[in-house]
């Protein structure tokens, strides 16, 4: 057994696999098909300073190798995460992770305040690439000034490990990822949601309810690939890689390129195990490869 | 419940009908209790276009043979993979999922059934559910002709059968809600699972009578155990999952408009 432990900016991991916010609810949904300790961390649903309804249905459509949601950050607000939610979580044994997002930076520090406080949660994952609200979310994630002003409020309010989750839907990924970091982030993690559309050519209307919706699958791998690829590079911090990652191989692919850890998000909803067979599927990787250590591969790519 | 993953063997593959396939599937071990109204996540494998499983209702366990039937209608290209399978091919299947329709404690209820098209399939499972708790239910069972009617003598095992067809080739001409029974006879409950606008026009036909009832709705879903909130329905208590707290609701929970 190679030694798959990570450690992303302080936060000890067992392995390097993750899961995405908004695919594995909190956890506790996929607890009949796996061991959730078994997984290095879960990063849980996003949460916001006050309840959110999200978009209306339908949000979701189907695409070659992939899918569009609209989901628009539904959840029932901080408060009843901190109340209802994290007594269930917290004795789990793994990295329970909050996703925070908000529609300005004194709602994003106050939830990010709020989290601070719950001493079983060693980080948050800032959500400043949410496609599909109006106000916030991916709106401060393409400038790298908005990004820089958002992180900055929340640095202040959060002192534990802060994680900054980077929009693909820019002109230069590099130029905010410097911005944040510069901003005080501990780690990014990359790509959100990729923003498309599909239209019901019989009704000649869009099949999401608000037109557009944030695509994910291994239809965007390549592109995140690419992405983390460029950051990881360009900047001091861990990186965690996300988008498409359906396998092992595909999670060995975004650690060559530099992310210390992955995040496994839609395919939870064709393999509700497939986050166990990643670890093991790198493990042998490494066994194979005459690795003690998952560190000997991150970044690893041959000139 | 608890939740599971398992690889079932198919036994038996039929087509009842062009756009229908019925599979039989079976494992080494017991299979879970399902209940009924619950449904599975079916994985399609070699369908280029299909990327997420398959949501399909539970159409009938056999116990004695160990079996999970799945009725399924051929709408696209997932659904027609899963057609071609052949006895002894596996099946990735997630199950049982969702809560289920109500089985009343009071055995004297009476109780109606009412499917339509392929929501005829988990109205099976429902009637032996309620035959087994000593209930005696009544089916009003509705297609477009007396073709797309599936699955009738197995039906007719379990309680009293009615049929309404759109072109009058079995039963009584209309839809389920135009059929006789509903004046003659009095119910005290009705579940239903069809297209919506027949699931809606039961509800409010229900809701007029006083009559207490469950609708088993199918919205888009992705994840199927609510992880991804991609199948809300709007309800009194805001979007829930279908689901996970569906696919049964009992219609005052809903805001339909009837």
């Amino acid at each position: 057994m190679a030694d798959l432990s990570v450690n992303i900016a302080g936060m000890q991991m067992k392995n390097p696999v993750m899961t995405a916010s908004g695919t594995f609810g909190y956890g506790l949904e996929y607890a009949d098909f796996i061991n959730l300790e078994d997984i290095g961390g879960i990063i849980v649903k996003g949460t916001t300073l006050k309840p959110r309804e999200g978009n209306p249905y339908p949000r979701m459509v189907e695409t070659a190798s992939g899918m569009l949601n609209c989901v628009g950050l539904q959840n029932k607000g901080v408060d009843y995460f901190c109340e209802n939610i994290y007594p269930q979580i917290k004795d789990i044994q793994t990295n329970m992770i909050v996703n925070v997002s908000g529609s300005c930076p004194e709602d994003y520090a106050e939830c990010a305040a709020r989290i601070n406080e719950l001493e079983r949660i060693p980080a948050i994952e800032l959500n400043i690439s949410c496609p599909n609200v109006k106000q916030g979310g991916m709106a401060f994630g393409v400038t790298p000034e908005g990004a820089y002003s958002v992180v900055k409020a929340v640095r202040e309010a959060y002192k534990k490990t802060l994680i900054v989750k980077l929009s693909p839907n820019v002109t230069s990924v590099v130029d905010i990822a410097r911005s944040v970091v510069d901003a005080g982030a501990d780690a990014l993690s990359l790509i959100n949601t990729l923003m498309g559309m599909a239209i019901d050519i019989e009704k000649r209307r869009p099949i999401l309810s608000i037109a557009t919706g944030g695509l994910s699958g291994p239809a965007v791998k390549p592109v995140a690939l690419r992405m983390v690829w460029q950051v990881a590079k360009a900047v001091q911090v861990p990186v965690i890689g996300l988008g498409g990652i359906m396998n092992a191989d595909d999670a060995i692919e975004f650690l060559l390129a530099g992310a210390s850890a992955i995040q496994i998000g839609t395919a939870n909803f064709i393999d509700p195990t497939v986050t166990v067979k990643v670890a093991q599927g790198i493990n042998d990787y490494l066994e194979r490869h005459g690795c003690k250590s998952v560190s000997e591969i991150i970044g690893a790519l041959e000139d | 419940m608890k939740k599971y993953v398992l690889d079932l063997k198919v036994t038996s593959t039929t087509r009842p009908h062009e756009r229908y396939v019925l599979l039989k599937l079976t494992h080494e071990n017991p299979l879970p209790e399902m209940l009924p109204g619950q449904f599975a996540e079916l994985k399609v494998d070699g369908s280029p276009s299909t990327f997420l499983r398959r949501p399909i209702s539970i159409n009938y366990i056999d116990r004695e043979r160990n079996e999970v039937w799945f009725l399924i209608q051929m709408v696209g290209d997932g659904t027609r993979k899963l057609a071609e399978l052949k006895p002894g091919d596996r099946l990735n299947v997630v199950m049982p999922l969702g809560n289920s329709f109500t089985v009343p404690e009071v055995k004297s209820e009476r109780v109606l059934l009412v499917g339509g098209g392929v929501g005829t399939a988990p109205m099976l499972y429902l009637g032996k559910t309620l035959v087994d708790a000593g209930i005696k239910p009544t089916f009003l069972l509705g297609a477009r002709s007396a073709k797309d009617l599936l699955e009738i003598d197995l039906f007719q095992e379990l309680g009293d059968v009615y049929l309404t067809t759109e072109d009058g080739s079995a039963g009584e001409q209309g839809f389920v809600t135009q059929h006789s029974i509903l004046t003659q006879q009095k119910f005290d409950r009705i579940a239903t699972c069809g297209p919506k606008p027949m699931m809606m026009a039961v509800a409010k036909f229900a809701r007029n009578s006083g009559i207490t009832c469950e609708v088993s709705l199918e919205n888009t879903m992705a994840c199927g155990v609510g992880a991804c909130l991609c199948c809300v329905e709007n309800t009194k208590e805001g979007h829930v999952c279908v689901c996970k707290e569906g696919p049964v609701f009992n219609i005052d929970r809903l805001l339909w408009q009837i």
